[in-house]
């Protein structure tokens, strides 16, 4: 492999404080047979090392999508980025050469996958698939890169790496698979982690273990942290800052404990109201109408506007801005006073 | 994997029994031996029931294929009606087929994965849709038409290759017999290749590969060709008994004497111990590469070796 010339090199305009990653109004479509699916409409969002932002919302909201555009693993085409910017560590990453990218992924933002099985390679040993990071970006032979991928498998505390090393995808329970993941991700120490759902496919019990681990090597390594999921429960704990997407919009930003204690967006309130809890047992559970829209004809003015309880006609004209709320947060709901309020 | 290898070893053994007891029927079962030896002269009475006795050809059928087969394991096939041991006209023929299918496996499995390669990674453009038509039209027209058109035009016409093989059957001579022989095995080849590198190219896991940061010659090589050839190798096994038994037609047309040319000679001229000695040892080869395939598979496949 050739050497690395490393891009952290190139002199970033006070990269202490700015954000690792900046996302600017990013825009992406999808050319199918049934017409332009916008998928993303014009997101921002930010992290900066140490942080974790969860991005928020349901199956078609975009924001698998997005981290997708964050990460270069969008097919193009079909998916189209007719508008944005992707600023990393200072420089905006959609005007780099395919091969400046190539070598950003993995190095310095690396991506987990929801479902372990299927993203790994059942057909190639898993300390292959580990060792395969350090042979292709930093040049090691066959052995030392297996005594680094037992070493990555150790720190992901997977039992007898040594003799595990060998084993492939489907040898593995789900959790494990997972703790494979979460250590390839790691291996070159990234900056940035994107972690797409990295818990959905696994049992309740052993999401919790994944999790506290996923967390506890971000603070060790200091790496920013974008969490995407649709599980608020999930979120509480580790999150920072959580970026609620519907539609392919933010429709609510805002540090983690201000969304628990006052949602500040109709549709934002509805995810609460929907976690079943314990002190409302016996109660019908709580569920938003309706169900999300379709890319390619989002109704117009507010994309929530036909399952919001408080819509109103100018819901139905204009699209709402994100309008801040207080000094950290941001709602895209005309009527953000009064959801807050009530 | 050893319990592996002996259950299919063990599932072989009804196939072999079956396959040639089915061969043996048909060929003993119909027309008299003794009057084909004889060709057109009548044989003096005696003496036909005097060889009739000797080739057991009194017993019952069941009787005559134990006794078959106990001659077999023993390496006796019996001799073809002109005197001549059947070991010695399979020794003969065997090594020209051999060489004329080798020939024809290469080129099959070399062109028709490239072939399907590239279509498949590059789906719906002009080289794709190129293939598909191209392989759509080889496995329409029947063998023996390409192979007379290609003789004659490349061997006759233009006198580029000699239009039939020489003695000794040299693999410069057997390059379009083999590539007549491929041709439609060939076809199959591209479209699974394409079909199967189509369908992997969505799949999670080479995402995967694309997020590590791997360079596509990479991913393509370690990640996608792999698992695409699965299905592809299971073909291309299966197919070595297809090539031999296809050698059939393309041996006549090019003048090879491999094997199709001595079954041929055998059904012909009613010799039964040359065509079941023959149709026997192509049992086994073909059983032998299907083990192959199913030991290749489980290389190739972790989850198979495993289960």
């Amino acid at each position: 492999m050739t050497v690395i010339d490393d891009i952290s090199d190139v002199p970033t305009p006070d990269a202490s404080l700015a954000p690792l990653l900046e996302v600017r109004d990013l825009h992406v479509e999808f050319h199918t047979r049934d017409g332009v699916a916008k998928a993303v409409n014009g997101v921002n969002y930010s992290v900066s090392a140490g942080e974790t932002l969860a991005v928020l919302g349901e199956s078609g909201s975009g924001k698998s999508v997005s981290a997708q555009a964050v990460m270069g693993i969008l097919d193009m085409p079909p998916a189209r980025i007719p508008k944005g910017e992707i600023f990393f560590q200072g420089r905006d990453m959609l005007k780099m050469s395919g091969e400046e990218r190539r070598k950003i992924r993995g190095r310095k933002i690396a991506m987990i996958f929801q479902d372990a099985l299927s993203s790994l390679n059942p057909v190639l040993s898993v300390g292959y698939q580990l060792g395969e990071m350090y042979r292709v970006h930093q040049g090691l032979s066959r052995k030392d890169a297996k005594a680094k991928a037992i070493e990555l498998m150790d720190r992901v505390r997977i039992p007898a790496a040594r003799e595990r090393v060998g084993d492939y995808p489907h040898q593995f329970s789900g959790g494990m698979r997972q703790r494979i993941m979460i250590a390839m991700a790691l291996a070159l120490e990234p900056d940035l982690i994107i972690a797409d759902e990295p818990t959905t496919a696994l049992d309740v019990t052993v999401q919790a273990q994944v999790m506290e681990l996923l967390a506890e090597l971000q603070r060790e390594y200091n790496m920013g942290l974008i969490l995407i999921t649709h599980d608020l429960g999930v979120v509480a704990d580790v999150a920072d800052k959580i970026a609620v997407m519907y539609a392919g919009r933010i429709v609510e930003d805002a540090p983690v404990h201000d969304i628990y204690a006052k949602p500040a967006h109709p549709y934002t309130k509805g995810l609460l109201q929907s976690i079943p809890r314990l002190d409302q047992k016996g109660q019908e559970l709580y569920a938003i109408k309706g169900l999300p829209p379709n890319l390619t004809r989002i109704p117009s003015g507010c994309a929530f506007n036909p399952r919001c309880p408080m819509a109103q006609d100018i819901c139905r004209t204009d699209v709402p801005p994100l309008h801040p709320v207080g000094t950290a947060r941001g709602s895209a709901c005309h009527f953000w006073k009064e959801t807050l309020g009530e | 994997m050893g319990r592996y290898v002996i259950r299919r070893l063990l599932q072989m053994v009804p196939v072999f029994i079956g396959t040639t007891l089915l061969i043996f029927v048909m060929v003993y079962g119909l027309g008299d031996p003794v009057a084909a030896m004889f060709g057109d002269r009548t044989p003096d009475p005696a003496t036909a029931a005097q060889i009739r006795h000797d080739l057991h050809l009194n017993d019952p059928l069941w009787q005559q294929y134990l006794i078959y087969m106990q001659h077999i394991f023993k390496g006796d096939f019996g001799k073809a009606s002109n005197g001549q041991p059947v070991t010695e006209l399979l020794g003969t023929a065997f090594p020209v087929t051999l060489r004329l299918t080798i020939m024809a496996f290469v080129i099959e499995a070399v062109v028709g994965i490239a072939l399907g390669l590239f279509a498949g990674l590059r789906r719906g453009r002009f080289f794709d849709t190129g293939v598909l038509a191209m392989t759509l039209l080889v496995v329409s027209i029947p063998t023996f038409v390409t192979g007379f058109v290609l003789q004659y035009l490349l061997g006759v016409k233009w006198g580029v290759v000699h239009p039939s093989v020489g003695e000794g059957a040299p693999f410069k001579d057997l390059f379009i017999p083999g590539l007549v022989l491929a041709g439609v095995s060939l076809a199959y080849v591209a479209r699974l290749t394409r079909t199967s590198v189509a369908e992997n190219s969505r799949a999670d896991y080479l995402r995967t590969a694309v997020a590590k940061g791997l360079p596509r010659r990479r991913v393509i090589t370690n990640h996608m060709l792999r698992n695409s050839l699965i299905p592809v190798v299971t073909f291309l096994g299966t197919d070595i008994g297809n090539l031999m038994a296809g050698a059939l037609v393309t041996e006549r047309i090019f003048n090879i004497h491999g094997v199709g040319y001595q079954i041929y000679q055998g059904i012909v001229h009613n010799n039964p111990p040359t065509v079941v000695g023959f149709v026997t040892v192509l049992v086994i080869i073909f059983l032998g590469a299907n083990l192959l395939v199913d030991l290749l598979y489980a290389v190739l496949d972790p989850r198979i070796r495993y289960a």
